[in-house]
């Protein structure tokens, strides 16, 4: 399953302060989005309107519109949390669950929201989700050992089978590598590739080579300065983007220039 | 050609240094000279031991100023002060253990003292056991059971309340003027005399009960007034070290808040929680002046909580020593309340280690 994103004349504030400004933008279902753009942009503000992880923060509010697939996530009546397991998230720094086994963590979602799961589908979906994010042949041995004795690329994996054992439509992933080592990064960069058979997959990278590898459109945002809005300036093919982009300050930045 | 160079005997990097032996040589010169000037004056074991200490800072001071410079003294003398610190620190907790266990010990060991009562036992009991040289009678089981129930009380008031209470500061509040409120209260309430908590459970239940209504559960309710401010304050604080990413990771599975708190938050929290508790209940349990005027004397064993005076440790010592069951003869008395003394801070010793021990078991596991 997976389904598409329509954002139009989205904005996004803290409180006062507008953080990001009119921002529309067509999401393809079964390919990889990628967000760049210099620190403080908006970049993960605006991905995480993307689920409604935005209004957790106090303050935090949003106006316009997401479609997925033709419904509002910022409809009346609609229920964040049933918006949160339709659309998962991945998240910079790798955070399972300390007090939970790495067969819980794959559970987690189930299990917290205390969903009757019989012992063989339980089974199957801790297999499946691990298989997913090529974590079963490095942990099918030690699947009760805690999900926080693994190494960082093992446990951004396993926050990836955590997220994917919900079976969402969209996976929204807010900088996934930043704290990871080159391999680990790899390994990462490969499962995104193969998310997208699946899911649509949205992520947030400081790594414009990573943007480059892994992305099918992607989408430059920028601040005209400290305390201005961030807007999003270009979305295109990230091979236009990356070779022949519309306007200067993408090719500034993509060409390293600037930022 | 290289030669291969030899290390010198005397290094000159080590020059201007004092040899390692030096401070013993200061210290048993300064406890010597201690020794001379006391015996002058009138010897006396704690004069002789703090003039040697004064001695031997001033000389191994001294010392390390002439021969190795400025910054060395400096140094010695710090680490003096600091050693000094913390020796006046310890000296009060070493004699208060020291006492109680000489005084204690004998009661202690007496048999039937943990598990009979004072039922019974009057002024010619004890009077006949000073004369004739037997055991002493009468033990201190009621009290025991009576600090248990009490104790256990409270803390099945005051955990829930607590806690729920904690659990709104850190994640309902969102720092609104009400929760500032709450946790100003809280505060003051951290700093309440505990006769005055005791006072306001039995005025308390005067008031709905009728005048003179003494039981444990009154003064389960006045312990947990001085608990659950410390119940708030701990689990509080073990709740906001509960990283905000497992919160929104929790959220991005489509988990609702109060299932995120129920199942994540605590959990990951819960050994500092429990650990807190403990403390809690260590610091209430030698508590005397609230159940003195809440739960009253009793001399015989009480189970039940809701009706009729109750006895407890504290209450114990204090009524032993201050009322000798036999007026004449208040040795047998005095030994046990040292005994009971004994027994209350073991428990407050067992309480402090189940805590470390609660805290090792709950703490989420990072084994491979």
């Amino acid at each position: 399953m997976s389904k598409r994103i329509d954002v139009s004349d989205l904005n996004v504030y803290y409180g006062d302060f507008r953080a990001v400004e009119d921002v529309s933008i067509t999401i393809e279902a079964k390919s990889v989005t990628a967000f760049i753009g210099p620190s403080g942009c908006g970049k993960s503000t605006f991905l995480r309107t993307l689920n409604r992880m935005h209004e957790v923060i106090p303050g935090a509010r949003v106006e316009g519109k997401v479609l997925l697939d033709g419904d509002n996530l910022y409809g009346d009546g609609v229920d964040p949390v049933t918006v949160r397991s339709q659309i998962g998230m991945v998240f910079q720094r790798p955070n399972p669950f300390p007090t939970m086994s790495i067969r819980d963590n794959v559970l987690a979602g189930v299990k917290l929201n205390s969903r009757r799961i019989s012992k063989s589908d339980a089974d199957s979906l801790v297999e499946k989700s691990l298989q997913g994010a090529n974590l079963w042949n490095e942990v099918k041995d030690r699947l009760d050992k805690p999900g926080s004795g693994l190494s960082g690329g093992q446990q951004q994996r396993l926050c990836i089978a955590r997220a994917i054992a919900v079976s969402p439509d969209v996976i929204l992933m807010d900088e996934p590598c930043s704290a990871l080592d080159p391999i680990s990064t790899l390994a990462i960069e490969d499962l995104i590739n193969e998310l997208k058979d699946e899911y649509t997959v949205v992520i947030v990278t400081h790594n414009m080579q990573q943007a480059a590898r892994v992305s099918d459109k992607t989408a430059f945002f920028n601040i005209a300065g400290t305390g201005k809005p961030g807007k999003l300036i270009e979305y295109a093919d990230t091979a236009t983007i990356f070779n022949n982009p519309g306007e200067k300050s993408t090719e500034d930045y993509v060409s390293g220039r600037f930022g | 050609m290289a030669t291969l160079m030899t290390e010198r005997k005397r290094s000159a990097l080590t020059r201007g240094r004092l040899p390692k032996y030096t401070p013993y040589v200061i210290a048993l010169s300064a406890v010597v000279i201690a020794a001379a000037l006391m015996s002058l004056i009138g010897f006396h074991v704690f004069g002789w031991a703090v003039l040697s200490a004064v001695l031997f800072v001033i000389g191994n001071v001294t010392a390390a100023g002439v021969v190795e410079g400025r910054r060395k003294a400096t140094d010695k003398f710090a680490t003096s002060l600091v050693y000094g610190a913390f020796l006046v620190a310890l000296l009060p907790l070493i004699s208060v253990i020291w006492t109680v266990l000489v005084n204690g010990v004998p009661g202690l060991l007496t048999p039937g003292f943990l598990s009979t009562s004072m039922n019974g036992v009057t002024g010619a009991v004890d009077n006949a056991s000073v004369k004739d040289g037997t055991p002493v009678v009468g033990g201190v089981y009621h009290a025991l059971m009576g600090s248990v129930m009490i104790t256990l009380w409270a803390t099945l008031i005051s955990v829930p309340v607590g806690l729920l209470t904690a659990i709104y500061l850190v994640e309902y509040s969102a720092g609104n003027t009400f929760s500032k409120v709450i946790t100003f209260l809280v505060d003051v309430m951290t700093g309440i005399p505990s006769i005055v908590a005791g006072l306001f459970a039995a005025a308390f239940f005067a008031m709905i009960l009728g005048p003179g209504t003494k039981t444990g559960f009154v003064a389960a309710v006045a312990l947990s007034v001085l608990m659950i401010p410390v119940v708030v304050r701990s689990s509080e604080e073990m709740l906001k070290i509960v990283p905000n990413e497992l919160r929104e990771a929790a959220y991005a599975l489509g988990v609702r808040k109060w299932r995120t708190i129920l199942k994540v938050v605590i959990p990951t929290a819960i050994s500092g929680i429990a650990s807190g508790v403990t403390l809690a209940i260590a610091r209430v349990i030698g508590e005397t002046a609230p159940l003195l005027v809440t739960a009253g004397f009793a001399t015989t064993i009480n189970m039940n909580v809701f009706s009729g005076w109750m006895a407890s440790l504290p209450t114990f010592i204090y009524t032993q020593i201050m009322t000798p069951t036999s007026p004449s003869n208040a040795d047998p008395s005095t030994q046990r309340a040292w005994a009971a003394a004994l027994l209350l801070i073991i428990l407050v010793m067992l309480l402090n280690l189940g805590a470390r021990l609660v805290a090792r078991l709950f703490a989420p596991k990072t084994g491979r």
